[in-house]
């Protein structure tokens, strides 16, 4: 199988690492070659953490600038940040809902404008889809579901092989139970708002 | 039951590289693990504590990793098959140890996992710790996936106890930290008791016994080259006129620059999975069918240089390159584009990268660099040493951990470091040479695991400085592995010993030694005012819970701060403390109670009194 490459970008807790475990368990079930890994610059503390995943015939675990077929951002600035990891061909989601960098918060440097964050991204990449993905947590009744509704978003794209159904099997394995019915909520509304944008 | 005990050989599961090595280990029937916290290695531990909370394995948080390297060579040494596990700069720790283990060799299977850091994710330098195995003349095993490394470890057991002596698994973060489709194999039952037989003129180190444990090592080393030309590891794919020679993760760039580039007939590919000793036969034999041979491997020129001198013993000319100037760097990691250009670029073929996105007009990003949590108790110690340290003129040496996180602006507590226990060391020459007022810090675990000597040496010495001994109690930085000082009821473990530090820095014979609770600022200050001014060595302990932990440990929480009308704005808050919880709204300051643990440090130091309990609600 061609490999798809998936790029993911997060601030520290924001559930990141447990969105990769999903989609590797979904790899696993789905029977297709996955290669991940994850780098989290101490992100307890409030850093970035980046994952890689390599679906399909390929072995490395690292995703090199402009190789991304995917890029998902939990975090808009975080998005733009890793835009080097895109190419032409590139579909990009993200989180429109800002995590304000504490530089930013003691008036240490600038957040970049949402809608002009957008413009830049669609100039530059296949397509943007981007939303509130904090706000539809919230509806989902999980506020820490952030992560599921994007991953909801990446999987109606289509980009990589795995079906809504392997991916909710693998949410039931890797989640908690109190939280699986809102995570699955999450999961479908960021489907849909996917859906919605394409 | 914890998953890696998990007795179902064939089944697959998606697990850590580091995972997968502690996994190895239990296949291998390990029975005896030890380690010092460091990342990138520390998943591998975290697994052996918590699976001999519920099986036979003995594991041990050693005090650091020249005592873990012992205490496991012991165990190996009668008969037990041992593994202890740390980070490359660990290895320097130990590498006094290592270097006579080599002599005296084992009897049980030993594997010394050193987990090498290139790019330095989490780490000082990015040593290529390959070169410990050619210092000590010991075998070294070097995985290229996840998957690999659980098996690699078996196979290193074996090499251990085959050659009796141990056996370096040398691993890079991007094994560590990959993750991967793992299959599992069978679970050898582990020994878990040995028996150790007298024998001093071979397991003595005095200067005859050595020199007669050399000529076995060096024969040893015979057997291991051996070993390594029919290694399965060592293994040869592809064919073609071109050859590429690599090792660890690179193996992973090559082969995928291989299908991407259409090169399967042009080049053969030669992964080295037993680096050391180099296998002469295998590669002169491969070099010899080539034209052109490039050499792929992050770090040193380890293996080039070997190539190329095997080369020059045969009479071959032909161009053996890998780090030059429009080729490898020395320098960080590698990553599959990198590689395939080089490879494109050595063999002289047409390619193309594929475009990344132009990101020139991209408006810069601000910098999100980790900071020292909301209510971190250090921030408040070192709000506090500089508040008594006004006026005077300062050098902080720092040490290793959450902490040297104090070197960012607005605290700018650090001021040099070096590695493990440094501070301590340092602030001697520090003293001696300059008339600045000398304050170092070190951390709990830090201070145990090689502070100590240094703390002896500036009494012994007479040197004049402070030592501040930020005690939270626990390794934070690494993930909150115990460490001696540690209270192990509290965590409900049965069994384990406590070490006071007071008593610690009391002993050595430091004559001014004050505890202070950071949390309380006026208090705090004046004492470490007092320390400050002290000629000779003094000691400030200064004791609280890292506020990280005392949420995940679910320790009694306080109510946040709110930053209340009184505020008139003059930021000393942020611009004295930058508590990450602060924000600025509207032109104002405002605490996001989500964040706030409420240690009421920012409310001590608002000159308004201004920041205030959220109230009750009603
Ligand atoms: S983990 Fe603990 S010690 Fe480290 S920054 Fe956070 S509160 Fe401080
Ligand atoms: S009380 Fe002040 S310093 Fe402490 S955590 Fe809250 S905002 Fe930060």
């Amino acid at each position: 199988m061609e490999p798809k490459r998936l790029v993911i970008v997060a601030v520290g807790g924001q559930g990141n690492l447990l969105a990769s475990s999903v989609l590797g368990e979904a790899a696993l079930l789905t029977g297709i070659p996955l290669h991940m890994s994850e780098i989290h610059g101490m992100a307890q503390r409030g850093g970035v953490v980046e994952s890689a995943l390599v679906f399909g015939d390929a072995t490395s675990t690292i995703i090199s600038d402009g190789e991304a077929d995917v890029l998902v951002g939990f975090e808009p600035a975080e998005t733009l940040r890793a835009l080097n990891k895109c190419n032409s061909r590139t579909v990009v989601i993200t989180n429109l809902a800002p995590l304000m960098p504490f530089t930013v918060n003691i008036g240490q440097g600038v957040y970049p404008d949402l809608k002009e964050l957008q413009k830049l991204i669609q100039a530059k990449t296949a397509k943007l889809i981007a939303f509130n993905a904090a706000d539809m947590a919230k509806e989902a009744g999980n506020v820490l579901a952030v992560n599921m509704v994007l991953l909801g978003a990446l999987i109606q794209t289509g980009v990589l092989p795995l079906t809504t159904e392997n991916v909710k099997e693998a949410m039931k394995r890797k989640t908690k139970q109190q939280f699986l019915d809102s995570n699955l909520k999450a999961f479908d509304l960021g489907y849909s708002a996917a859906a919605a944008a394409a | 039951m914890h998953k890696l005990l998990t007795d179902k050989a064939g089944e697959q599961m998606l697990l850590l590289g580091n995972e997968a090595i502690a996994r190895g280990a239990i296949e291998a029937g390990v029975a005896f693990t030890s380690t010092y916290p460091g990342t990138p290695s520390s998943e591998i531990s975290t697994s052996f504590f918590q699976m001999a909370q519920e099986s036979d394995l003995y594991f041990e948080y050693s005090t650091n990793e020249k005592i873990a390297m012992e205490v496991a060579a012991a165990a190996a040494n009668c008969g037990v098959r041992s593994m202890c596990v740390m980070k490359h700069v660990g290895v320097n720790v130990a590498a006094d140890a290592l270097m006579t283990l080599a002599y005296v060799g084992v009897k049980g299977g030993m594997v010394i996992v050193s987990a090498d850091d290139p790019f330095m994710f989490s780490s000082q330098n990015e040593q290529d710790n390959r070169f410990y195995a050619k210092m000590s003349g010991l075998p070294m095993v070097e995985p290229s996936s996840v998957e690999e490394a659980k098996d690699l470890v078996t196979y290193a057991f074996e090499l251990s106890e085959k050659l009796n002596e141990p056996v370096l698994f040398r691993t890079t973060t991007r094994i560590n930290h990959s993750t991967g489709i793992v299959t599992l194999g069978k679970i050898r039952k582990p020994v878990i008791k040995g028996d150790f037989t007298k024998d001093p003129l071979n397991l003595v180190t005095v200067p005859a016994v050595a020199r007669k444990l050399h000529v076995k090592l060096l024969e040893n080393y015979d057997k291991a080259l051996q070993l390594a030309e029919a290694s399965e590891y060592n293994l040869i794919s592809g064919r073609g006129k071109w050859g590429i020679i690599c090792n660890g993760v690179s193996y992973n760039y090559v082969n995928d620059a291989i299908k991407d580039l259409n090169l399967a007939d042009k080049i053969k590919v030669l992964r080295i999975g037993f680096s050391h000793p180099l296998p002469p036969n295998l590669i002169k034999k491969f070099i010899k069918n080539c034209e052109k041979v490039l050499v792929v491997e992050e770090g040193e020129p380890y293996m080039e240089e070997a190539v190329k001198a095997m080369a020059q013993e045969e009479g071959l000319t032909l161009e053996i390159k890998g780090k030059a100037k429009d080729l490898f760097t020395r320098l960080y990691e590698y990553n599959p584009g990198q590689v395939r250009q080089c490879i494109a670029t050595f063999f002289g073929l047409d390619y193309t990268p594929p475009a990344a996105v132009d990101v020139s007009d991209v408006p810069p990003v601000p910098q999100r660099p980790p900071t020292l949590c909301a209510g971190c108790s250090h921030r408040a110690t070192y709000l506090e040493v500089k508040k008594a340290a006004e006026g005077m003129e300062t050098v902080y040496p720092t040490d290793i951990g959450c902490y040297t996180l104090g070197l960012l602006p607005p605290l700018s507590t650090a001021d040099f470091l070096l590695c493990m226990g440094s501070s301590v060391g340092t602030s001697g020459g520090f003293s001696r040479v300059t008339d600045k007022k000398v304050v170092a810090f070190i951390g709990d675990s830090t201070f145990f695991h090689s502070g100590i000597p240094g703390l002896i040496n500036g009494v012994y010495n007479n040197h004049n400085f402070t030592l501040v001994i930020l005690d939270n109690g626990t390794t934070a930085m690494t993930g909150h592995q115990p460490h001696p000082g540690v209270d192990m009821t509290k965590l409900r473990l049965e069994g384990y010993g406590r070490v006071s530090i007071e008593a610690v820095v009391k002993a050595i014979g430091v004559k001014y030694v004050t505890v202070i609770k950071p949390y309380k600022v006026k208090k705090s200050t004046e004492a470490i005012k007092e320390a400050l001014n002290y000629k000779g060595v003094s000691v400030i302990i200064s004791e609280e819970p890292c506020a990280l932990y005392a949420k995940a440990l679910k320790m009694p929480q306080r109510k946040p701060f709110r930053v209340s009308e009184k505020c008139k704005d003059h930021r000393e808050c942020i611009n004295q403390m930058a508590c990450p919880a602060f924000y600025i709204w509207d032109e104002k300051v405002n605490i996001d109670p989500d964040m706030c643990t409420g240690c009421a440090v920012c409310a001590q130091i608002c000159p308004e009194n201004a920041i205030l309990p959220v109230k009750e609600t009603a």
